[in-house]
Order: structure tokens, then sequence, then C-alpha cells
């Protein structure tokens, strides 16, 4: 008989638990595959203990509004930002000795799907106070789910003290929703001992066109063996660097799609083409591919936004053989300069964090308003968009890996000549489409019609 | 006997620890599977961005049929079906009756490491045939290295050779995995059959086709609609392996799901409504196999 009262209890805990589980999540809104993870979360946590229902989301607001100041923060380099997080809690600890800060270190990949997850089932209490967002996700992130960000635009923040190209990324409808982070701008990194041996300096790289890049590559290949670039194959990295290096996007103002009559994506892709068929740029599989092959010498350069010299760096035994220059231009495109942007990201503040003035006067102090925090992140490769930062004595002081070179105010320098461009709400599904239509224009396809397949999918995708 | 008491019938009393029994995992289904389906298929008769959706009725159904990518990634998904699974199947049928065999020594060892890639994570082992497969990869040097190429040939970004690799790589991690459950029908098999037909003369192969074979038809077709099931939901190898590429070459449906739902703007109407497609090709596929396999009265 007690067996049976016990089981009878077991079941019946198990059933309430499961009720409480689905009560709690099974809100008005139509994701179900969003509800049914809360409902799981929960419903285990609760099984384990009673009281934990709302635990998690006691442990992110409970503290920020219990008269203690902390904040949760979600980024994802932990060499990088999430380091400048914890420099800027030291930061700010000097005038709030009570203050502490929450860094969870998250994956982008991760940060989107919990973004995507919390909003559509309306229950916010998972998000974080801070999160960091990729400057390219921003727009289609907020037009989705208004509801989910804080509008910055008065919470004191001086965005006139910021690069107006990286400010516009988190600018939706007149409104600042991010408080812009890291440098995304685009450099020329070169192995000047292996240009050596083909009889060329960092020099014959400087101020050049794509069309000089492969000749000098040719030589480079003759010489070495080595190509002179990698790309990660099906990703358009190279291509949105290109692109945005003569100011052009696969956005008009209006947000229609500008694939098919876009001069510039087909300049870009015949340059992109002729740089693979000539062997000075090579294709890989992976991420992991494309950093070891400039590691360990397959290649004798690279081009991507400076946060790639964090993982150039890696490479300590090539100390002194890296130099670095700004980026070939586009011949034949109106408008080509040297200077492109690649990455980067804002700080957002969710609608989950339930002590606004705190959050707001800790980005005011700190990443948009202290010197000193930029100065000590500048080793992790963390480059200011906020202007006062550039003006910094050590931004001046030279790099032994790269040669000596002031490499920090040279990348400032390149920064301030970026052309903008329209990144759109749509920027993954237009990027999916022109990676598509380069594949198969390299494997002998015609350019028109590729671009017309990319155009059609991408306003396929938009609804139209 | 006894005259009728207020106490429960013995039936009625079993019938009722029954329930109890059955009715926490029963729940659990309910609110956990059916209850999320259910939703599902509401959703997938809206759309909307974000968290903003309307009714449209049969908008995403019709929508998906004239999704370039979406059909590319059912191909995908087919091409797989076709080529992988008889193979895989086969495979697994030979290596079982190999196995089987009472005279073999070591046994035990060979059905360990056969079955061992299923306890590898799904991820890892994408992530080790991409770098086994890479331009530098240890497939690509000993190619090299013995002459038959003469440079690194670029296996995941040709359209054929990448979708061979992910053939090989979900060999290499299910048949394994089928290979237990012939084992376990062949255990059902008397052994004396096999010694009658020994003493007939039987060749080995006509063993294999006249008695295992017809023997083990029920477990063939769980592994088939398994097999299938699980080849129409291919997720991780898509992901991990190629990423879709090149040029959606390898892209399977689910991969193109996700896309939609997290990658691109968000737009869970039209991704539920693929789910759905999915669930569809997978019953229909389902009730042709017991169709054409279950032949039992």
């Amino acid at each position: 008989m007690k067996k049976k009262v016990l089981s009878l209890l077991l079941t019946g805990t198990m059933v309430a638990a499961m009720l409480a589980g689905c009560g709690g999540s099974g809100s008005d809104t139509g994701n179900s595959g969003a509800a049914a993870d809360t409902a799981a979360d929960t419903g285990a946590a609760s099984t384990d203990n009673a009281a934990a229902s709302t635990g998690d989301a006691a442990a992110s607001t409970g503290d920020a509004t219990g008269g203690e100041e902390t904040l949760t923060v979600w980024c994802w380099d932990p060499a990088f930002n999430l380091n400048a997080m914890y420099e800027a809690e030291k930061v700010y600890q000097k005038d709030h000795p009570n203050f502490k800060l929450n860094v969870v270190e998250t994956p982008w990949e991760d940060v989107q799907t919990k973004i995507t997850t919390a909003a559509t089932s309306n229950d916010l209490s998972t998000l974080p106070d801070i999160l960091l967002m990729q400057d390219n996700a921003f727009q289609k992130n907020v037009i989705s789910f208004p509801s989910a960000f804080t509008d910055l635009t008065g919470s004191g923040v001086d965005y006139s003290a910021f690069a107006a190209g990286k400010t516009a990324y988190s600018v939706i409808g007149g409104k600042n929703y991010g408080v812009p982070f890291d440098n995304g701008a685009v450099v020329g990194c070169y192995r000047t001992d292996m240009l050596e041996q083909a009889g060329l300096t960092v020099d014959d790289f400087t101020d050049i066109t794509w069309d000089q890049y492969i000749e000098n590559g040719k030589k480079v290949l003759e010489a070495t063996g080595k190509p002179l670039i990698s790309m990660q194959a099906g990703e358009c990295d190279l291509i949105m660097m290109m692109m945005q290096s003569a100011g052009s996007s696969l956005f008009n103002e209006d947000g229609t799609a500008n694939i098919v009559n876009n001069d510039t994506l087909k300049v870009v892709m015949e340059t992109y083409k002729a740089l693979k068929d000539s062997g000075v740029l090579v294709e890989v599989n992976s991420w992991d591919e494309y950093v070891g092959s400039f590691v360990s010498g397959d290649v004798a350069g690279t081009i991507n936004g400076c946060w790639i010299m964090a993982s150039i760096q890696t490479a300590e035994d090539q100390s002194g053989k890296w130099a670095i220059t700004n980026m070939p231009s586009l011949v034949g495109a109106s408008g080509a300069t040297n200077y492109s942007n690649n990455g980067g990201s804002s700080w957002a503040v969710t609608a989950n964090c339930q002590n606004t003035a705190l959050a707001f006067d800790f980005l005011k102090s700190t990443f948009a308003g202290s010197t000193e925090l930029y100065d000590n992140i500048l080793p992790s490769g963390a480059l200011a968009t906020w202007a006062p930062a550039g003006d910094s004595d050590a931004y001046g002081v030279g790099n032994d890996f790269f040669g000596g070179d002031a490499v920090s105010a040279k990348i400032v320098e390149f920064s301030t000549k970026v052309p903008s461009n329209i990144t759109g709400v749509y920027y993954y599904e237009a990027r999916d489409a022109v990676a598509t239509a380069i594949t198969n224009y390299i494997n002998g396809s015609s350019i028109d019609t590729e671009l017309q397949t990319a155009e059609s999918t991408v306003n396929f995708n938009m609804g139209k | 006997m006894s005259k009728p008491t207020k106490k429960m019938t013995l039936s009625k009393k079993h019938n009722l620890t029954g329930w109890a029994f059955l009715a926490p995992g029963a729940l659990l289904i309910l609110f956990m599977s059916f209850i999320p389906m259910f939703r599902a298929l509401l959703l997938s008769f809206k759309t909307g961005v974000g968290a903003a959706m309307e009714w449209c009725g049969v908008l995403n159904y019709v929508r998906m049929f004239q999704d370039a990518v979406f059909i590319q990634s059912i191909k995908n998904t087919f091409f797989y079906l076709i080529i992988q699974v008889p193979i895989m199947l086969i495979f697994a049928l030979v290596l079982a009756s190999i196995l089987n065999n009472r005279n073999l020594r070591f046994k035990g060892i060979f059905r360990t490491m056969i079955f061992l890639p299923c306890a590898t994570s799904l991820v890892a082992y994408a992530v080790i045939f991409r770098s086994l497969f890479a331009n530098n990869g240890i497939i690509n040097l000993i190619l090299v290295n013995l002459g038959i190429l003469d440079q690194p040939y670029s296996f995941l970004t040709n359209t054929w050779s990448a979708r061979i690799v992910i053939i090989i790589a979900l060999l290499w991690r299910w048949t394994g995995y089928n290979m237990v459950f012939y084992l376990s029908g062949l255990q059902n098999i008397e052994y004396s059959v096999y010694e009658a037909a020994k003493i007939d003369g039987a060749s080995a192969v006509q063993t294999f086709f006249k008695i295992t074979v017809p023997l083990l038809k029920p477990t063939i077709l769980l592994t088939a609609i398994m097999s299938t099931n699980g080849t129409l939901q291919l997720f991780d190898e898509s992901v991990n392996l190629t990423d879709g590429g090149p040029a959606n070459a390898s892209i399977t449906m689910s991969h193109y799901i996700y896309n939609m739902s997290f990658k691109y703007v968000p737009n869970f109407g039209y991704a539920a409504a693929m789910s759905f497609l999915i669930l569809l090709l997978v019953a229909v596929l389902a009730f042709l196999q017991m169709k054409v396999g279950d032949k039992r009265d």
C-alpha cells in the first residue's frame, strides 16, 4: 500500500510539474517550437526543485533590481569581447564599487537562436541585460523583434563621437539601438619574407588595384609556389569587402534588391574569378582551414577585417615577418577606394533589462566615454570606433609583430575612409544568394543568368 | 461466491494500475510532442516576420513549390536517400551475417569496432570528416603521395564529390547501427536451419538469399523505415561537413528550414510548413515500404 501511495505521489508531482511548466510559457504566441523548449526547461527545473520554476529569470533580473548593481552580458570571444567587458567592469568599478558584471560566453549563433526563441515566445526573461550583436544582423533583429530591444537614443550616449558609418548599422527608424564596439576596417596582411623572395615589398601592395594585385600574386606564386590569399569557399567575405570598398550594396535605399543591375557586383565577380583562375587565391573549406593557411605559411597573406590580426599573431614564430597595408581597389567600378569594412559588432540593451538606468550609465561611461578602457583593450586587437580613443598615445605605439609599425593608428586612419553602405534587413539571404551565384559563375555559368537567379531568390525570400 | 462489494473488480483494478503507469509517459508525450506539433500545424498556416504572425491559409504550402532552394534541398535529400540507404542496409546485412558465424574468432571486437561510430557525436564526426577531406587533409595527402593526384583535390567545393563525401560519412556513421538490428534479428533464426542448409549442400550465397534475407524481412523493413526517416531529417552533416555548399549542392531540407528560422529573417510559418512536408514524405514512404515489404497475412 505504501508503495502505491508513493507511486501515486510521484506521478502526481510529475504531472503537476509538467502542467506548471506549460502554464508558465504557454502564452498566446504562435511559436510552438519555442514554447516547447521553454516548457521543457521549466518543467525539468520544477521536478528537480519545486521553487525553481522562475529561478533563471530571478537570477538575471532579481539581482539588478534588488539593490545590487549587477548586469548580465552575452558576448562570444574570450580573448576579445569578453576581455573588453571585464576591462569595462574594472573601469566602471572605480566609481561604483558595488557594480558587478556577469559575463556569459555565448557564441554568436547561440545568441541569435536565443533572441529568436525568446522573442517569438514572448518570454524575454531568458535574455541578458546587454548583448553583443553582429552589425550585419542588427537591422534584421530589431525589425523582426522590435519589442525585444531598448531604444538608446535618449540614454545619454554621445553618438557624434562614433564613426558615422559604424553607428549606422544600429540605427533603425531614426532610433539608436546599439553602442558601437569594435572596428572592422579591412587590412591587407602580408608575409614580408615571402614577398621578398619574389622581389616585392609591402609598398608594392599599398594603394594598388586588383589587377596589380594579381600581377604581384603571380610573381609570388612563381617564386614561392604559394598563393597570396586564401578564402573560405561558399562564404562571400571577400565579395562583400570588395563591394563596400566601392560603396556598393546588395540593396537599394528603399530596401529592394540591387543585384541584377549592379555593375559593381559584376566587376567584383569577374575580379574574384580572375583571382581564383590565376591561382593567386585558393579556396578552403572551413574557417579553421582558412586561419591555418596563413598561420602555417601556406599562403603569403590575407585580406580581412582588422580583427583577423589577433589570429595572425597566434603564430608567434612569425613575429616581425608580417606587415599591413590597405586593400586593393576595384578596376572599372565607380567610387572605388582602397578601404572597406568586414564584421564588427555593437552592444545592445534588451527589453529584459530591469535597471536600464544602470545599463545606460555603464555603457555611457565605458564604451562611449573611457579612453582608459580602449587603451587597456588595445593589445587584444580591439580597436575603437569611438573617435576620442584614437587620439590616445597608445595608438601610436609600434607593434613588433608587424615590424614595429604603428598598426593601430594606421587602422584608425583606414576606418575613417571606409565608404558606408546599406546592410539591409535581408542581408544574410542576399549574401547566400550571391555566394551561390559566384560558385556557379566560377564553374562556368554566365554572370547574367546567375545574377538573375540570385535576385529572384532574394526577392522570393522577401516575399515578392 | 462473494457478494458484490463497493470494492473494484480485479480487472478494473488492473486497468487502473495500467493507466496510472501509462499516464506520466503519455501526458509527457502529449504535452511535449503532440501539442507543439499541433501548434506547429496552426503556425504553418500563418505568415509574418518574427513574432508578428497572421493567418494566410495555404500560402506557405504553395510557396514552397516555388522556392528554388527548397526544391534543390528536396532533390539533394532524395539523392542521399536513394544512394545511401540501400548501400548501407546491404552492407549492414552482409556484415551482420559474417559476424553471426559461430566459428568466427574475436567476434566481440569486430562487433564493437563496427558499432563504435554510432557512439560518436554527430557534430564531432562531421567535423572530423571535414578535416579528413580538407585540401591539406589526410585523404589528399595519401592520394598525392601515392601519385594518384598531382595536387590536392578540393572534395568539399565540388558538387558531386561533396555529396559523395556526405554519403561516405553517413555510411561510416550508421552502418554499424543497422548491423546491430540485423544481428539481433539473426539471433532469432534457429541455427539448425543453417545446419540443415549446409547438409543439403547450400552455398554461403544461397544460404544468405534463401534463409537470412526472408527470415529477416521484418527487421529489414524496420531499418529501412528508420533510415528513410533519418535521412529525410538529415541536418548535422549538411551544416557541419559542407555547410550546404557548394552553391546549395548538398543542402538538406532540415538545414534549409533551420536557415529560414534562425539565419535569415525568421519566417516560422514557412519553416513549419516545410517541416510538415517532411512529415508527410516520411509518412508516405513508410506506408509504401510497409505495403511492399510486409506480406504477412
